[in-house]
């Protein structure tokens, strides 16, 4: 995709096939003889340990489909049926909950990897917001799954999220009916969540195309930030990146098998196996692990209207942060201030995650009976500054104070020995 | 538009330049008329709107109790207050933390100060408050600590307003309308 094709068809028939669709061409070219940079390190896995997620939700899913009721008698029977009844019933449901969250896990480290290498700034823009798209509807997709077994957190979970629109002025209230089609989350909702979660995860990877097309005209980044300059920068994407891929899915399966096989109720709710009641709110409502940060923020502020806005503009944020972002310099590793407040931001969100996991009112620490202490609300609000501030201020503010280490001129040049090898190999 | 008649000579709109406008006006309305249908399918339908009202005999809830009935999908709290809970919700009818100010015989049963009628959902998400709960001993929501008083008015948190008093029509003594 980058540069002329090296794709050369050997047999008559991929002859053939090259002059009417040039697909293994396509293949060849993105995917074999495409250049990668030659230190890219294992955080640079996390796409082929995606698209692996990608793929295990959308086959795990159309075969829960062929066993799942959609309708609020029997939603909750049907997943219990196919736990208990269906031929491997419960692998597949396991695999596929637990997936959610492996998908999750992954994709934070991912764009946590593209925000302390700088894999955001130009030329990659459009990439990153890509990523940002994709990432949306990850989220989208995953609260509308969530929604189908119909328990206590899927029911409740979707009367917050649902009323979130209704914090908008004048159009809130018909939103909010429109999405429920009725007067409350009912029959018609779950109907409706349901062919839209099976609708999303196909528009995911179109937007995965797209995200992989803009990656390929723009070439990847790597730990060091610079562009790659020469050949002796880079190495053939296989075996290299192929080889080093499937190193990381291999890992990454393991850690996926072990939520799985030993622990598969551990990242979801025990109130999620009660039946949907909608007369009764459990005591406890909290959303999946990988949505808490953003629920402590919606928590922060005591006005509805604002804590949406909030919670909405903390991943809006991310789509503008290549503008945001001053620093000449894209990888964090020639950027010690900017690591410690990169290093700050990921136990912040952390934070957060707990704040979004605990009750606003109760206290972490006191100092006496009723003395001056420290509650989870407090905890999140400040957090909710820290996370707000480290992109609104700390990151254009600091481009511009910082004085970064002195940047290689090229990826080879701190790696190979001698200071002209690049110049030797291209004469 | 513009331009292409100049290009080509004449000065006013030509019959193809014609021909493209009412094409894409066309296209424009029937993509229109294509896509209400297919957004307004999502509102309520037609039996979903049918099941509007109930009808409630208040004297099954006992002294200082709540029932909760449903009404279009979603709780409605029946409660019968207790002399010193009226007393309370009275005593604040003008207290200067109302979110929403409102008396409290503005929002109970009319002719009958011990009953209050609540569509029970927190106005900050939906969830359904605990009744007895909270710093005013009304209603306390557990999603995000809301606090109501014995009228169903916010008190504190961050729902904005008072839980809503649905349409009631008084039928007789004991019978009440709701929708």
């Amino acid at each position: 995709m980058s540069g002329p094709s090296t794709y050369e068809p050997k047999t008559g028939v991929t002859r053939w096939l090259d002059t009417r669709l040039p697909i293994l061409r396509l293949a060849h070219d993105s995917f074999v003889d495409y250049p990668t940079p030659r230190n890219l390190n294992y955080w640079w896995t996390f796409g082929a340990i995606l698209s692996f997620c990608l793929g295990m939700q959308i086959v795990t899913g159309i075969v829960l489909a062929m066993h799942y009721v959609p309708h609020v008698d029997h939603a909750f029977n049907s997943v219990e049926r196919i736990m208990r009844d269906v031929n491997y019933g419960w692998l597949i449901r396991y695999l596929h909950s637990n997936g959610a969250s492996m998908f999750f896990i992954a994709v934070y480290i991912h764009m946590l990897r593209g925000l302390y290498y700088g894999s955001y700034k130009a030329p990659r823009e459009v990439l990153w917001i890509l990523g940002c798209i994709i990432y949306l509807l990850m989220m989208a997709t995953g609260f509308l799954g969530y929604v189908l077994p119909w328990g206590q957190m899927s029911f409740h979970g979707a009367v917050v999220i649902t009323n979130l629109f209704g914090a908008l002025p004048i159009v809130g209230e018909p939103i909010t009916t429109w999405l429920w089609g009725g007067f409350a989350v009912d029959n018609p909702t779950l109907n409706r969540f349901f062919s839209l979660h099976y609708l999303l995860p196909f528009m995911i990877a179109g937007v995965v195309i797209l995200h992989i097309w803009a990656l390929h005209v723009s070439g990847q980044n790597n730990p060091l930030g610079v562009e790659p300059k020469s050949k002796a920068d880079t190495v053939k994407f296989t075996p290299y990146a192929t080889v080093k891929d499937g190193f990381a899915v291999t890992l990454f399966m393991l850690l996926f098998a072990f939520f799985v096989f030993y622990m598969p109720n551990a990242l979801g709710h025990a109130d999620n196996y009660i039946p949907a009641n909608p007369l009764v709110t459990p005591t406890h409502i909290v959303p999946e692990w990988y949505y808490l940060p953003f629920y402590a923020i919606l928590r922060a502020v005591p006005d509805k209207l604002t804590g949406v806005i909030l919670m909405f503009s903390s991943i809006g944020v991310l789509f503008v942060l290549p503008w945001l972002d001053t620093s000449k310099v894209r990888s964090m590793r020639f950027r010690p201030t900017a690591r410690l407040f990169f290093i700050l931001f990921l136990v912040n969100a952390m934070i957060l995650g707990f704040c979004g996991a605990n009750l606003p009112d109760e206290f972490i620490f006191r100092i006496g009976e009723d003395g001056p202490g420290l509650n989870w609300l407090w905890l999140s609000r400040i957090a909710t500054l820290y996370y707000f501030g480290y992109f609104l201020l700390i990151t254009p503010v600091l481009g511009l104070v910082e004085k970064p280490l002195p940047v290689p001129d090229t990826i080879s040049s701190p790696v190979l020995p001698g200071p002209d090898l690049h110049n030797e190999q291209k004469a | 538009m513009a331009d292409t008649a100049v290009q080509s000579g004449s000065e006013d709109p030509n019959r193809r330049d014609f021909i493209h406008i009412a094409a894409i006006a066309a296209a424009a309305g029937a993509g229109g008329m294509l896509a209400w249908p297919l957004v307004t399918q999502m509102n309520p339908s037609g039996d979903t709107l049918a099941l509007a009202s109930i009808e409630f005999d208040i004297s099954k809830v006992e002294d200082g109790q709540q029932v909760v009935i449903k009404w279009r999908g979603k709780p409605v709290f029946v409660r019968n207050r207790t002399p010193e809970q009226v007393a309370a919700a009275e005593k604040d009818d003008h207290a200067p933390d109302l979110k929403e100010p409102q008396t409290d015989a503005e929002r109970r049963l009319p002719g009958k100060a011990n009953y209050l009628v609540l569509i029970g959902t927190c106005t900050h998400l939906g969830c359904v408050p605990t009744v007895g709960g909270g710093d005013w001993g009304g209603w306390f929501c557990p999603c995000h600590g809301s606090h109501y008083d014995t009228s169903g008015r916010i008190r504190k948190g961050p729902a904005p307003k008072n839980l809503v008093v649905p349409e009631i029509a008084v039928l007789s003594d004991t019978k009440i309308k709701i929708g």
